[in-house]
């Protein structure tokens, strides 16, 4: 190396650098992948032992999960010998024969063949619905509300049950399952509790006692017990309630079951959006003559509701996941397709359950996973205007 | 009153109908009347259904021989001499149990993951953050059956158990058979020996506390309190001569016997619950620490403190005062989600009581009614002692 020779001001220091030096590049080891894996994962002793042991174990589960659904599947056969040990002498991952062959059966349940193509309608008109809403720069998306919150509901109604006015045969709910139910009992969930929800979360915050009273009491008594007692009380209790003749089938009872817990869930988080809208935007609405339903309509609950779509989709969510539970009291979700079909002597094999829980566990999270990505995705959109 | 004495001029007259409060006097009774009839309708269609169907109705059946078995009981109990109230205690009984374990085995696998996912390290975090991904978007009862039918009827007939330490723990797939501990005479010196040091421990810590307050002096709480408790029983123990026995479960040709049989539905639904509630509660606990500001921490190392004694005095008390209210939510979900026992036969009070019971009596709206109570008053009773704790914790502000 040579040393710069610059100006001694100072007689008794013999060198003085009197120029910046070019920065020198940082060492190898500190930067790119190596520096990158020295300061995350290898930092002090503690920490590389840990790397290791974590490292072990997601390549533990992450091969043991490839090893079953694809290296040791079987993917071709006609019905349980396929994907026995005994015939195919090797260990037996996922039985996937079993899922083609079942594939429709996990869809539509036992709806006629020949009327299938009306619940592939219903599940376009609702992606089209979903899609409106979701995005949240789409045109008319008044138009779009409209059209989810009341045409789809009514069209999807008169396809999938039938209306034999318009040649549509009826279809027993009955004979409805798989995912076409857990995608109506979410729906119906996400359609109904939105505005019952809001409805409550007003009457809460009201100031008639009576109506916070009633909407108090509804929430807390539904929030404070088990889906499953609510899903008893309308699958046995219902029944009993209404007058004779008028018993509502198997899968009305399980929807007012859910939307009725959904609502009220709902409620909550809406009540959550309208508290943290400040004084001021109440006070300035009765200010300008606003009366309480404009002052609502046009002021509070837009802001409130924006506020807290992050919130309303978690909710919803759960009311997806939720679903599931209606598989106790005996419909056939796509849970409960599974669950019928595992045990079918056909493909009963010791590898079909953990194939059709696979199937139902990737549908669920990739359904869940989108819905909680979006409402991440919002609450950053939603943050960014807060920002200055 | 007061305009018109100082404009002089009377109010517009407002017709009656546009009057708020009229308007909410009659809104009030017309939603009053609206409830009062549906639930005035839902009693008389229900009494005549009911009527018409010969069901008995009223708690009468409470006192009736339940007659049919119950798999796991922690109070005695017989189909053949217990009563459907005794079997109501069992469910709730059984209800607690998986909910305690579960609480306690997701709160420390929720704490563990929610600072995993804070560390700097990257594969933890991402593992973890991979792990409350995947865990909470999959519905809680598709896990339950997954453990209960893919994972503990896998496991190997009770001829080829697994072994583990040499004997004594059997994993099947009956269960997991585990040593019974059966006290001898005697053992209730260290059971005594237990209770003083708890209270000893808690004189000592009072006793530090107001030392501390009065001369800044710190005593070892942590170690006095942990050979109070600890160690003084195993002192006890080891003097009366360790009057305790180990029944190891014995490998018959045929069965397991003796021993504590954890049942296979048991630890299905508690590994299902702890695994899916810690997902939840990692997230809190994460907010929770990430709610504490920068500037707390670093104005405590700036005081010379060092960061154990940071992590304990400030960060934690004060990030314990954002995750405690959302901690108790979870902790109620998690005993509202022990009902879906019913789907893997655990039998906990929805087990028993709105399918066993309800079946025999097909006393539906008393059954369901008596089930909802129950979580009703777990529920409200949690929220309660929530609201109480939350008031004395809460940030006193000028």
């Amino acid at each position: 190396m040579t040393m710069a020779e610059g100006d001694l001001a100072v007689a008794e220091i013999r060198f003085v650098q009197g120029q910046y030096l070019p920065p020198q590049p940082a060492p190898m080891r500190m930067t790119g992948a190596i520096g990158w894996v020295r300061a995350n994962l290898l930092s002090t002793p503690a920490n590389i032992v840990l790397t290791v042991l974590v490292l072990a174990l997601v390549v533990w589960i992450v091969y043991g999960i490839v090893d079953f659904l694809i290296v040791d599947a079987v993917w071709t056969g006609a019905d349980r010998t396929a994907c026995l040990a005994s015939t195919v002498h090797r260990e037996v991952g996922a039985c996937w024969p079993f899922v083609w062959d079942r594939l429709s059966y996990f869809i539509y349940g036992s709806y006629p063949i020949p009327e299938r193509w009306r619940v592939d309608v219903f599940f376009a008109l609702l992606a089209v619905g979903v899609a409106w809403m979701l995005w949240l720069q789409a045109p008319r998306r008044d138009l779009g509300a409209l059209y989810f919150f009341v045409v789809l509901p009514i069209v999807s109604f008169i396809l999938l049950h039938g209306f034999a006015a318009i040649g549509l045969p009826l279809v027993d709910t009955v004979l409805w399952g798989g995912v076409l139910v857990t995608i109506v009992l979410a729906t119906v969930g996400i359609v109904v509790s939105l505005p019952i929800g809001i409805v409550l979360a007003l009457g809460r915050r009201s100031r008639m006692p009576a109506v916070q009273f009633f909407s108090t009491v509804f929430i807390e008594f539904v929030r404070g017990v088990p889906l499953i007692t609510v899903l008893f009380m309308a699958s046995v209790m219902l029944p009993l309630f209404v007058p004779e003749g008028f018993e509502p089938d198997k899968l009305l009872r399980a929807m007012v079951g859910i939307a009725l817990f959904a609502s009220a869930y709902m409620a909550e988080v809406v009540r959550a959006g309208l508290q943290a809208i400040p004084r001021g935007q109440f006070e300035g609405a009765m200010a300008v003559g606003l009366g309480y339903r404009p002052m609502m309509r046009l002021i509070i609950l837009p802001q409130a509701l924006r506020i807290t779509i992050p919130n309303i989709v978690n909710t919803y969510i759960g009311l997806f996941k939720d679903t599931s539970l209606v598989t106790i009291i005996g419909i056939f979700d796509l849970l409960n397709t599974i669950e019928v079909s595992r045990s079918d002597p056909k493909w009963a094999t010791p590898v079909t359950s953990t194939t059709g829980y696979a199937v139902a566990a990737m549908f669920y999270l990739a359904f869940c996973y989108g819905m909680s990505r979006y409402a991440r995705a919002t609450e950053a959109r939603l943050g960014k205007s807060d920002k200055r | 009153m007061s305009s018109e004495q100082v404009t002089g001029t009377r109010p517009p007259r407002v017709p009656l109908y546009n009057d708020p409060r009229i308007r909410s006097v009659v809104y009030q009774l017309a939603l009053a009347a609206i409830i009062a009839f549906v639930v005035y309708s839902a009693t008389t269609n229900a009494i005549e259904h009911l009527q018409r169907a010969h069901i008995a109705s009223g708690f009468g059946f409470w006192n009736q021989t339940a007659g049919f078995d119950i798999s796991q009981s922690l109070i005695p109990y017989e189909a053949s001499a217990s009563t459907y109230g005794d079997a109501f205690w069992v469910g709730l009984l059984n209800t607690l149990l998986v909910a305690a374990i579960g609480i306690v085995l997701a709160t420390v696998l929720g704490f563990v993951i929610g600072i995993a996912r804070l560390s700097k390290n990257w594969i933890v975090s991402r593992a973890a953050t991979g792990y409350v991904e995947t865990i909470r978007n999959i519905p809680l009862l598709l896990q339950l059956l997954f453990w209960y039918n893919s994972v503990l009827k896998g496991l190997p007939a009770i001829r080829d158990s697994i072994v583990f330490f040499g004997g004594g723990f059997y994993l099947n797939n009956r269960g997991f058979m585990v040593p019974k501990p059966d006290p001898r005479p005697g053992f209730g010196w260290v059971e005594i020996a237990f209770v003083i040091g708890i209270v000893g421990a808690v004189a000592f810590y009072s006793w530090a506390r107001k030392r501390q307050m009065r001369t800044g002096q710190q005593a070892p709480v942590f170690w006095v309190g942990l050979g109070l408790i600890v160690g003084l029983p195993l002192v006890v123990l080891l003097l009366a001569g360790v009057p305790i026995h180990f029944e190891s479960p014995q490998a018959g040709r045929f069965n397991i016997t003796g021993g504590v049989d954890l049942q296979p539905e048991f630890v299905a639904l508690l590994l299902g619950l702890s695994i899916y509630t810690a997902a939840f509660i990692s997230e809190v606990v994460r907010a929770g620490i990430l709610a504490v500001s920068h500037g707390q921490v670093e104005a405590s190392y700036s005081l010379g403190m060092k960061p154990g004694p940071t992590l304990r005095l400030i960060v934690v008390p004060q990030a314990m005062r954002v995750i405690i209210p959302p901690l108790t939510n979870q902790y109620l979900n998690l005993i509202k989600n022990s009902s879906l026992a019913v789907a893997i036969g655990y039998p906990d009070l929805v087990q028993i009581f709105t399918g066993t019971v309800l079946n025999q009596t097909g006393q539906a709206v008393e059954v369901v009614a008596i089930t909802m109570l129950v979580y009703l008053f777990i529920s409200l009773t949690t929220s309660l002692l929530m609201n109480l704790y939350n008031r004395r914790v809460a940030l006193v502000e000028r």
